[in-house]
């Protein structure tokens, strides 16, 4: 039943990054994308990670998500214009995609990759917490200079000049 | 499902997907939807590995990280995109490769 449910996510991520890449609409490619995210979301689940996908919720779908629709819709005219775009040099980018992709495959497949047996699952929340207040405490302060930063820039560069 | 690779071949899926969006989609927001694909197969890949290698939790805090990185960008890159449509009228990134109007 597990294995069934994770081919079911599986094909979910997939086929909407599919349609987030093919689709004519910038609006359905933005609504593929939720539910793309949401597909990696239970992959998390099925990684033992409960932290990470609660945070992939959050901030994907709550934050990035409904930042990019904010971004088709300041765009576009939505009433004049058919929210429509178009690819470009489709032949050569599949070309180029698909000799990479065969590349990652080979070298995924040609590994010998240790897998380690009897993994026990536990909490994640608490080792985090500890591991960003002790090992990563510089990395993660330079993390809240850097979102300062980036909130303080995105505001000066979107406002309008006086 | 309980194996390293299949979650390897998810990732490499979902990195060739979003790097098809990132170099044949015109619209600039359609680009940055690619990007985010690809954090996302890497942030995968991350939590693949610790799974598999012990529940080591540095990986879970490099996923964190990259998500932080992916909110910052994608704050900072709608800002230019408003930005190139204000000056050009149009955000698809091969019509807007003046330096100078």
């Amino acid at each position: 039943m597990a294995d069934f449910t994770f081919w079911i996510v599986v094909g979910l991520t997939l086929g909407s990054a599919f349609m987030v890449v093919q689709s004519k609409n910038l609006l359905y490619s933005a609504y593929a994308l939720l539910f793309s995210f949401m597909g990696v979301t239970g992959l998390y689940v099925f990684l033992w990670a409960d932290f990470i996908a609660v945070v992939q919720v959050v901030v994907y779908v709550g934050g990035i998500l409904i930042l990019i629709i904010f971004g088709i819709m300041l765009t576009n005219k939505i009433t004049s214009v058919n929210i429509s775009h178009t690819s470009v040099q489709k032949g050569i980018g599949t070309l180029a995609v698909l000799g990479i992709a065969t590349l990652l495959a080979y070298m995924v497949f040609s590994t010998p990759w240790i897998e380690l047996a009897n993994v026990e699952q536990e909490e994640t929340t608490a080792s985090i917490g500890r591991l960003l207040m002790m090992d990563y405490l510089l990395p993660f302060e330079a993390a809240s200079l850097l979102l300062l930063g980036a909130l303080i820039g995105a505001t000066t560069l979107s406002r309008k000049e006086d | 499902m309980d194996s390293l690779t299949n979650y390897l071949v998810v990732s490499v899926v979902l990195f060739s997907l979003g790097l098809f969006g990132v170099i044949t989609r015109r619209n600039g927001v359609a680009v940055l939807m690619g990007v985010e694909l690809i954090l996302n197969s890497a942030n995968l890949n991350f939590l693949a590995f610790a799974r598999f290698g012990g529940m080591n939790m540095a990986g879970h805090v490099f996923a964190l990280f990259v998500i932080v990185l992916a909110a910052a960008e994608a704050a900072v890159a709608l800002a230019i995109i408003i930005n190139i449509f204000n000056n050009f009228q149009t955000i698809n990134v091969d019509e807007v490769s003046d330096l100078k109007q």
